[in-house]
């Protein structure tokens, strides 16, 4: 085991902020190169004409995935020292419906307004103030929500653990299932661009 | 202002593998993933703690963004992003992308678009907080270390805007 490295101590936390800068321009590079620093690509999404946003994220779960898998199998990687936001499944659930209708209202995500930003889009600055506004807001209100935000806490979970199946078999499941997907979402494409031609 | 025209999007397989692999780069070197929403709480707590420190001790929310002998500007998350800005920049300056607009569909006026991505973004910042991280930290994140939690959200982000899209459907298309 030698990874994650940072975990080892093979280096300390400043030079930790400099690999976050160097792992964020790629993050943000990729984003870009995604199309995800344009609201309307994204939105496209929701309307069914380009599924890019389903397409680029599996892809990089189902990469990420199995890079992750397979290092842990191979003992070079220490998977339990690879921090795991623990599970608190109502306010999670309940967050990413309000964070999807924000999705689609606004046209971002944090991340990508961050790209949009950064390539002139004044709807993204605007929205990045929203951003701002909604953070405070949900802190400044926070005694009077702490007891949903705090509810149904499940601890470190993951799937495997959840439905009892190996791991190895959930990662190929998924794998199959963004597979199935990505067949489905060329489908839906090429209706929907028929359907577009026919008027 | 760019002459030259903009250059077309990559391959959304060829970006998502880009994208999958810096955040594999991210696991294996620093054991976390990326995210976003909380290098905003930290910005946010750090101006804040700024003109009204005895308001964020006080309370818990902004609290937990506080660091000890330092500022909580001084953060991963905060450092990543600063990188992300400069990643999208140097990625659009290349493919002449980088331009002031604002993008929306055709049937909605500027002023309104910007009236929705404002509260657009109030309700990112309310959801990101209320699910622990937003679209990066749990969904790319969390989703590719099959944690339960993020399975759940990243779910019903997509019930969310597509419950949702209808009634947005003059703002985009």
């Amino acid at each position: 085991m030698m990874a994650p490295f940072f975990k080892f101590g093979f280096f300390g936390d400043n030079l930790g902020l400099v690999v976050a800068f160097l792992v964020g321009i790629g993050f943000g590079f990729f984003l870009e190169r995604a199309g995800f620093g344009s609201a309307r690509k994204l939105a496209a999404q929701f309307y069914l004409t380009d599924l890019r946003v389903f397409k680029v994220m599996f892809t990089a779960i189902v990469t990420a995935m199995l890079g992750v898998y397979y290092l842990s199998v191979l003992g070079v990687m220490d998977l339990s020292l690879v921090y795991l936001t623990p599970t608190f499944l109502a306010p999670q659930m309940v967050g990413g419906l309000v964070l999807g209708v924000g999705f689609v209202v606004g046209g971002y995500c944090p991340g990508t307004a961050c790209v949009g930003v950064a390539t002139g889009r004044i709807d993204a600055l605007v929205l990045f103030l929203g951003i701002f506004a909604g953070i405070v807001g949900f802190n400044e209100f926070y005694p009077m929500v702490s007891g949903f935000y705090n509810a149904t806490e499940m601890g470190q979970l993951t799937l495997p653990q959840v439905t009892g199946l190996p791991y190895g078999l959930l990662v190929f499941a998924v794998v199959l299932m963004a597979l199935g997907g990505f067949v489905g979402a060329e489908w839906v494409e090429k209706r929907m661009a028929a359907r577009k031609a026919e008027g | 202002m760019e002459a030259k025209p903009a250059q077309p999007y990559w391959n959304p397989y060829v970006a998502g593998f880009g994208l999958g692999l810096v955040l594999l780069t991210a696991f294996v070197v620093m054991g976390r993933g990326l995210g976003a929403s909380g290098a905003f709480a930290s910005t946010i707590t750090a101006g804040l703690n700024a003109v009204a420190p005895g308001h964020v001790a006080a309370n818990p929310a902004y609290a937990e963004y506080l660091k000890e002998g330092t500022t909580p500007l001084k953060d991963w998350l905060v450092f990543e992003v600063l990188g992300v800005f400069v990643g999208g920049f140097l990625s659009g300056l290349l493919a002449h992308r980088v331009t002031r607009t604002v993008e929306k569909g055709p049937r909605i006026s500027t002023r309104n678009r910007l009236i929705f991505a404002f509260i657009g973004g109030a309700l990112m910042g309310i959801g990101a907080k209320l699910a622990r991280g937003c679209t990066s930290g749990q969904a790319l994140t969390g989703g590719a270390l099959l944690n339960a939690g993020s399975w759940g959200f990243m779910i019903m982000v997509f019930v969310g805007a597509y419950a949702f899209a209808y009634v947005m459907r003059r703002q985009w298309t």
